[in-house]
């Protein structure tokens, strides 16, 4: 193949990298092809392929990860090669071998270096004979648990289990004493079977304050087989990363020098060709120890290309393309540092819930040296069926210190509302005086409280203020949609006697704003304490300027139903309002259930004693010749049934009692 | 342009703008004390047992009850001032947005003396009447009170039962009457609901009956108790007196909103522009121009170019009868004429400019704004016999004929026929509103006095009798402070002799918020007028 033979990429992904690999083909001109799910159908990567073939399906298995489907998408669409991505079919051997076999461009490594390299226990013996640095290891297979343990045991504890064909921390136990090392062997082959459908476990020592450093390799198909640095990606949650950084701090030039070379003859014992990262733990003393090799584009390669100045898709496809690497990626030197936060819809607060859901806005502010890769545009839904990543936001700056401190600001005043996400964590884990330090590991989160991280970014009294802000902006809202004496100040009165008055529940609980414009300007009360010496300057539907104190600020306002999202200097706040008139009650729910009307029983339905739930019919009446259902007020027990079939009964007549639990 | 920037030549420092502004302010002050009275109901003690109750305040309720940030103007909030009534005769009113709709809403303070209904209460109600019928705005009562004043009842009880007929005639001129009954409404008052077109009572609290159960006792020996006879649950569930049956005071604030939602409700008037420029020069120089001696002229076109949209007006006939200045602007988006006393004398091309102005605006169907500093008609041989009385009524005649809305704002001083002629009180404005230095009689005091002066030396003369200088001295002085004192503000005021005493700074969006009202109501100009004596 030549670089002239491929015109059209089917991306078998979706997300953030479907947009990626699809900027890439844009500017080297290559057309593409998005494959699409049902809820995905209008998802931005979607609308921005040259052409899109839906997959149908919800869940990955009947969509992202049908091998013929997609194969036949690209024959349909005379797609000249296919590029997966990460994850689904990414790793999939059968998936590089099915596209080899119908003539059809695989942008990765061959099915055959895929295949050794899903199998951590084959990857470890191919990774010996290339003589890099391994932990050593017990292949489980049949051996009783006992015979295991004796053969771990040297390595010290704690101990780790680990699935050969695993990854994402399925299948993975760590040990920290003999008695349950039985019981967690057959947990994890018991996993490991479920999730790939292979029981083969081995057991390694853990290293328990490592830190996770990964070299980006790049071969072609001439024989040709670089690295492009390091990357360190210390910052984990739950086995996966969220904050990646290029170079590492840990690393100097003769570590650099070991790892690089390390993972350069990995890659040649392997005859890797395309895009690969070796990953190694490096423990405290400075010592280095194979993991895996992940046979595709990782989700933190921009951050190499920060620094490299590289475009890693483009020399994907070169090489796909048959292409040898271009020169200049034989005289690569870093510039500068790049990290990379990757922001999930996710509630760290609760064990990392994804929060599916509308995501109503989702802004970042414009800056130097941002960069965004985002699955999203400036709202979405978010479907509970895929990974809840929004967007990976890279920052490349001079330095480490000042790349973090970009980083951390873009987060902190991106405006993100309707879903919980990391972004307080990581806008905390960025700042936090460890992560400046470089004294981090991928236990980060744990010696950390992710629940005191994921705090929200403002304090009670920025939440009183962002309450402020709100009931003013809602204010304007109801000035410029007033279809009457709109002309007139807002709230004007010739005999004022109360202020106008708005309450709000938020993160710190209830807090009361009122407010009145007066001929001397605005008169503010929050919790009922006057605020002295405001002026506010600009008030509209989305925003205010207000001073304070002798301070100026400007607030963001965004309202969803009743529900108030301020962001501002001092954070983010989402309000709800309290309705000024209470939920109307159904006067006539009280336990007892009379007839409507005069008629006949046709039908009971329930029985003494029965449990009914609001909204069960209980009764059947016929009458003027129409049947009338008689449903459960309330949810209850039947106390009393004072009605059967067949009775006449009259408008007003108890049909029965139910006694509200 | 289709109008003209007027200039201000308006100087702040100058002693007569500070000496206007600081009288205006100390009447602004007493302004303030009598509404804060108002605003006080029964006082403290008053105020501490119906909270008590787990009530809200009539104002409370009427905050809630309107549209929130939208302008609410108080109408009459002084009535009663000065009479042995507390100031804001035991009810609450006003022009306010519920639902997106202008209403009239108005209410009675339980507060005070259990909300009964006394003369000036009774005279603020049927001025509410009045313009609801006129403007076509929908009525909103917020019930609760004793009934009538029974020390007064003879001052009640025949004009009182008007209020039932005109609450009927509302309804059948299509102007919806809502009824929120939030305690007692008993005999007489148990009407006001029943001839609303809805009605809404509140559950445990309203109280509605022709004759409680002692009177029930008397009559007809049957026992009974007030929920039996008058209670929210029975009028809702059995009687159906009530349409509605709210859980508590939220609940039936907030059904009155939706019933005013869903009124299908349309003004008819014309719509506002898109557009409005605020006036140019700053309002504070309303209060410079406040005259405070009647005897000093004012230049309206100052106070007009810090009313009218973006300060411009198109002047009509501006060299012929200069004491009166008469031409277009616009108000808040609104179309108007403007009838402005220059010099406070009219004459007799005055009077002529007047009525063919009215008719103008009838012609074009514009709502009139008259803004009144006026002395009165000429006097004299000359101006008598070149049928100054003649020109007056033709003047009379067109304002009293012409259908457009007319918005009376008295800036100064009113007297005489002045007064007719320039749409006072009896000519049935739309709305009327002074300013706190306003004074109104049938002509100056100094000159009344004088008049009675000579009148009582003409008859001594005539009888022959000596006339005692020291003692007609006293009595000038004494005829003098009197009518002073009837002629102020607060007094006309305090007998609903107009719908309020107002800011002179927000005369504009006073005027403004009273023109929209008016538009509610179609604006079809007059075809006919009385003869016109030529």
């Amino acid at each position: 193949m030549t670089v002239s033979s491929i015109n059209k990429i089917l991306i078998a992904n979706r997300g953030e990298i479907a947009r990626r690999i699809m900027r890439t083909c844009r500017e080297m001109g290559i057309a593409t092809v998005a494959v699409c799910s049902n809820p995905d159908r209008d998802a931005p990567f979607v609308k921005e392929a040259d052409e899109a073939v839906p997959l149908g399906g919800t869940h990955p298995s009947e969509s992202y990860l049908r091998i013929d489907a997609i194969v036949d998408a690209a024959r349909k669409t005379s797609s000249d090669a296919i590029h997966p991505g990460y994850g689904f079919l990414a790793e999939n051997a059968a998936f590089a071998r099915a596209c080899q076999e119908s003539g059809i461009g695989f942008v990765g490594p061959s099915a055959e270096v895929i295949a050794a390299m899903g199998s951590k226990i084959e990857a470890k013996r191919r990774m010996q004979i290339a003589d890099v640095p391994l932990l050593p290891s017990v292949e489980v297979g049949n051996q009783p648990a006992d015979q295991v343990l004796r053969q771990a045991e040297p390595f010290g504890w704690p101990l780790l289990i680990k699935a050969s064909a695993g990854g994402g921390g399925r299948g993975m136990r760590i040990v920290r004493q003999a008695a349950e090392f039985a019981s967690l062997i057959e947990t994890a082959r018991r996993e490991s079977q479920a999730a790939f459908g292979d029981a083969a476990v081995f057991v390694e020592p853990y290293v328990e304050a490592a830190r996770h450093i990964e070299i980006q390799i790049f071969g072609d198909t001439h024989g040709n087989v670089v690295h492009l640095f390091e990357r360190e990606c210390s910052i984990q949650r739950r086995h996966q990363k969220i904050i990646e950084e290029s170079p590492s701090m840990a690393l100097d030039d003769a570590l650099r020098r070991a790892m690089t070379s390390a993972a350069v003859r990995a890659a040649k014992e392997i005859g890797y060709v395309n895009a690969g990262t070796v990953e190694f733990l490096l423990t405290p003393d400075g010592k280095f120890y194979f993991l895996e090799v992940n046979t595709r584009l990782q989700v933190e390669h921009p951050v190499t290309e920060c620094v490299t100045g590289l475009d890693l898709v483009r020399l994907q496809i070169l090489v796909a393309a048959g292409e040898p690497l271009p020169a200049e990626v034989h005289e690569l030197a870093m510039h500068g540092h790049a990290i990379e936060a990757r922001l999930y819809a996710e509630d760290p607060r609760q064990d990392y819930l994804p929060s599916a859901g509308r995501l109503h806005r989702f802004r970042l502010p414009a800056a130097a040296g941002i960069r965004v890769e985002s699955a999203v545009g400036e709202s979405a839904v978010i479907s509970p069926y895929y990974d809840p990543m929004l967007a990976k936001v890279i920052v490349h700056a001079p330095t480490r210190v000042e790349a973090a401190r970009r980083l951390r600001h873009a987060l902190a005043r991106a405006q993100i509302h309707g879903l919980s996400t990391n972004r307080e964590l990581l806008v905390r884990t960025l700042e936090h005086p460890d992560f400046l330090r470089g004294q981090i590991d991928t236990r980060f989160l744990e010696r950390h409280d992710p629940a005191a991280l994921a705090a929200p970014l403002g304090d009670d009294h920025a939440e009183r203020l962002h309450a402020a802000a709100a009931a003013l902006a809602s204010q304007a809202a109801r000035r410029r949609e007033a279809k009457v004496l709109d002309k007139i100040p807002s709230g004007w009165r010739n005999n004022p006697s109360q202020f106008q008055q708005t309450r709000f529940l938020g993160h710190g609980g209830e807090i009361a704003i009122e407010y009145r414009f007066q001929r001397e300007g605005l008169q503010l009360r929050i919790d009922g304490h006057e605020q002295p010496h405001v002026r506010c300057e600009v008030a509209t539907p989305a925003q205010i300027q207000m001073h304070m104190a002798g301070i100026q600020r400007t607030f963001a306002v965004h309202c969803v139903g009743n529900t108030f999202y301020v962001d501002s200097p001092l954070g983010s706040s989402a309000l709800v309002e309290i309705p000024r008139f209470p939920v109307p009650q159904d006067e006539t729910a009280a336990g007892s259930l009379v007839a409507p009307l005069p008629g006949v029983v046709n039908e009971v339905r329930v029985k003494k004693g029965d449990t009914v739930s609001a909204g069960d019919v209980l009764l059947v009446i016929d009458s003027m010749k129409v049947f009338h259902w008689i449903s459960a007020p309330l949810s209850g027990r039947i106390a009393e049934l004072r009605v059967e079939a067949g009775n006449h009964v009259d408008g007003g007549t108890v049909l029965a009692v139910i006694e509200e639990f | 342009m289709r109008r003209q920037v007027l200039p201000s030549k308006l100087d702040p420092t100058s002693d007569h703008f500070q000496r206007n502004r600081d009288a205006v302010l100390e009447r602004l002050e007493e302004l303030d004390k009598l509404l804060a009275a108002a605003r006080a109901g029964g006082g403290e003690k008053s105020v501490a047992r119906h909270h008590g109750r787990g009530k809200l305040l009539v104002r409370q309720r009427i905050e809630l009850l309107v549209d929130r940030d939208s302008p609410f103007l108080e109408l009459s909030p002084v009535a009663a001032a000065g009479t042995e009534y507390e100031v804001g005769a035991s009810t609450v009113a006003g022009i306010g947005v519920v639902s997106g709709v202008e209403c009239y809403i108005s209410g009675n303070d339980p507060t005070v003396r259990g909300g009964a209904v006394n003369p000036y209460t009774l005279r603020k109600g049927m001025r509410g009447f009045e313009i609801c019928m006129r403007n076509r705005l929908p009525h909103i009562s917020l019930t609760e009170s004793g009934g009538a004043d029974l020390p007064r009842q003879s001052e009640i009880f025949l004009p009182g039962g008007a209020s039932f007929r005109y609450l009927t005639q509302l309804s059948a001129m299509g102007i919806p009457t809502i009824a929120l009954v939030f305690g007692n409404s008993t005999a007489g008052g148990a009407y006001t609901p029943a001839m609303c077109d809805y009605t809404v009572f509140v559950k445990q609290r309203a109280k509605v009956f022709l004759g409680g159960p002692p009177l029930v006792k008397m009559a007809t020996g049957e026992e009974s108790d007030d929920e039996e006879l008058g209670g929210a649950e029975m009028h809702s569930k059995i009687s159906g007196l009530s349409d509605y049956l709210a859980a508590d005071e939220l609940d039936a604030l907030r059904i009155g909103r939706e019933i005013v939602a869903n009124l299908n409700w349309k003004k008819l008037g014309p719509a506002a522009a898109e557009d409005v420029e605020e006036p140019l020069y700053d309002t504070e120089g309303l209060l410079g121009l406040a005259p405070t001696d009647l005897k000093i002229p004012v230049d309206m076109r100052e106070i007009i170019a810090r009313i009218v949209d973006g300060s411009r007006f198109h002047e009509f006939k501006p060299a012929y009868g200069v004491n009166l200045i008469t031409g277009w602007a616009s108000l808040v988006g609104y179309e108007i004429g403007v009838l402005a006393n220059q010099q406070g004398v009219l004459f007799s091309s005055e009077a002529q400019k007047a009525a063919q102005f009215i008719q103008l605006a009838n012609r074009h169907h514009v709502p009139l704004v008259f803004i009144q500093n006026v002395t009165g008609y000429m006097v004299g041989k000359q101006y008598e016999q070149a049928g100054i009385i003649k020109h007056g009524a033709l003047m009379i005649n067109a304002v009293s004929n012409s259908t457009v809305p007319h918005i009376t704002l008295q800036i100064g001083g009113s007297y005489g026929a002045g007064n007719y002629g320039m749409c006072g009180y009896a000519y049935r404005p739309r709305f009327v509103f002074i300013w706190p230095n306003s004074k109104t009689a049938v002509m100056g005091p100094q000159q009344l006095a004088g008049v009675m002066s000579i009148v009582r030396r003409t008859a001594a003369q005539a009888a022959g009798k000596p006339f005692d200088e020291q003692q007609d001295a006293l009595l000038r002085k004494a005829v003098e402070d009197q009518i002073e004192n009837e002629s102020l503000a607060t007094f006309t005021s305090g007998r609903v002799f107009d719908d309020g005493i107002i800011d002179p700074r927000d005369s504009r969006t006073v005027l403004g918020i009273a023109l929209s009202a008016a538009l509610s109501a179609e604006v079809k100009g007059a075809e006919t007028f009385g003869v016109f004596r030529m």
